[in-house]
């Protein structure tokens, strides 16, 4: 029996036997991790909710067989209680640990930057300075981008010319009038905008945006995200949108 | 892997909660050398539960008949609903005696990442039996864990145009754990100190 020691964001969690739990953790040098937490749905459970979804946590664990066991766990930061005060960000938390599970495929390669890239999208959904849909979409173009999935916003795709006249997925982005393939979509250049200012982090610009900009970048990113990731994201359904 | 119906029948226990493959294959062997009579009273009891329990009509919870034993008792105030997961909610906070009013079971809580949302449970249901304005407090006893605490939040907000009191349990209820576990003594009284939910 070995054990080790790493801290990780809390990604999801199944029910085991009677009391127990399968918690699957974004580890900062593991990677990904599936553990068992014992006795962990008892409300007499030393884990309390250290070991809920969106928790951050300082984890110790011993090697198992098949899964490894979780012996001790101190919270760094409880992300998960704010974000289920507020439903809009608890759904848009909820779709990004789904794709921070997607986008790290083996169990325990390390994922450095998909983890540091986790704990600021939820540090910065949780701090409420930013609408959540944006937060969100920030998140999606960004974990893409780190999967080697980043769209191409400033030229054609296809060719580099500069002019822009749609944005085609299977193209990987923007195209020119004369790359354009048929069916794709001709979103507002403020859209564009938006998505080349969330991808490269320009807060200013992305929280001055129009609502109807952000619909539409939304939709985008949606389409842009399930089409390379071969299932989609089950939780993005479910994201709901802050009233203006 | 067995033969036939031997495996047949491990692979349906396999299904049930709980019941790794191992616990299965346990489980198998040990109705193979059963008593025949021992056996089909259990498939008779299986079969009977499916045929006569139904859920009832107004809260949700396990029945025998169209309306659960809760809902038919006239001595219970109709006034204030207590919003659980599950049906064994219901009987845990039963245990505690502390509450005189209805129940409403949602049939679980929102999980978008399992691809539960409102619609999946009885939340419309709910609304239905608020309509009248006769509901004077909603007491929200979903689980104390992240997704209990998310599903109130989302009801507290639905909730909130229609002017109901909303309540959630007191926070002495550790968080993360299942309501079902909580003994009754700590279950009582997070009834006893609940709070008024503002969202
Ligand atoms: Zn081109
Ligand atoms: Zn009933």
């Amino acid at each position: 029996m070995s054990l080790y020691r790493d801290e990780g964001v809390v990604l999801r969690t199944q029910k085991l036997g009677e009391a127990d739990r399968i918690v699957t953790i974004l580890a900062k040098r593991t990677g990904k991790i599936r553990a068992v937490a014992k006795g962990v749905r008892r409300t007499t459970s030393r884990f309390g909710a250290r070991l809920e979804p969106f928790t951050h946590v300082d984890l110790q664990l011993h090697t198992g067989r098949t899964l490894d066991v979780v012996t001790q766990a101190e919270t760094l930061r409880p992300y998960g209680e704010a974000l289920a005060a507020d439903y809009p960000r608890y759904t848009a938390g909820t779709a990004m640990l789904e794709t921070a599970d997607r986008l790290t495929h083996g169990e325990k390669e390390p994922a450095l930057r998909q983890f540091l890239l986790l704990v600021g999208g939820l540090r910065t959904l949780a701090d409420r300075d930013h609408e959540a849909r944006l937060v969100l979409d920030a998140y999606f173009l960004r974990s893409l981008a780190v999967a080697g999935y980043a769209p191409v916003l400033d030229a054609c795709a296809k060719c580099r010319a500069p002019a822009i006249r749609a944005f085609a997925i299977v193209a990987g982005g923007v195209v020119c009038g004369a790359c354009k393939p048929s069916g794709s979509v001709v979103p507002a250049g403020e859209t564009i905008g938006l998505m080349a200012a969330l991808l490269r982090g320009d807060w200013a610009l992305a929280d001055a945006s129009e609502s109807r900009h952000r619909g539409e970048c939304s939709g985008l990113v949606a389409a842009y995200l399930q089409w390379h990731l071969e299932h989609g994201i089950r939780s993005l359904r479910h994201v709901e949108r802050e009233p203006a | 892997m067995y033969e036939g119906v031997v495996q047949n029948l491990i692979d349906e226990l396999g299904l049930l909660p709980g019941v790794g493959p191992k616990s299965a294959q346990r489980i198998a062997f040990h109705l193979l050398a059963a008593d025949p009579a021992d056996v089909k009273r259990l498939a008779h009891a299986l079969l009977e539960v499916k045929e006569k329990v139904r859920f009832c009509r107004t809260c949700g919870n396990v029945a025998s008949e169209e309306e659960c034993r809760i809902c038919r008792d006239a001595r219970r105030d109709t006034h204030v609903i207590c919003v659980v997961e599950e049906s064994k909610d219901v009987v845990a906070i039963e245990k505690t005696r502390e509450f005189r009013g209805t129940y409403h079971v949602l049939g679980g809580a929102i999980s978008p990442i399992d691809g539960v949302g409102p619609d999946d449970l009885r939340i419309r249901e709910l609304m239905t039996r608020l309509a009248d304005g006769r509901v004077t407090e909603l007491i929200l006893a979903t689980d104390p864990n992240l997704e209990g605490e998310a599903t109130a939040t989302y009801l507290a907000r639905l909730v909130k145009p229609m002017g109901v009191k909303v309540t959630r349990l007191a926070s002495g209820l550790p968080v993360g754990g299942d309501l079902e576990y909580a003994d009754e003594v700590t279950l009582g009284r997070a009834f006893e100190g609940r709070r008024l939910l503002d969202v």
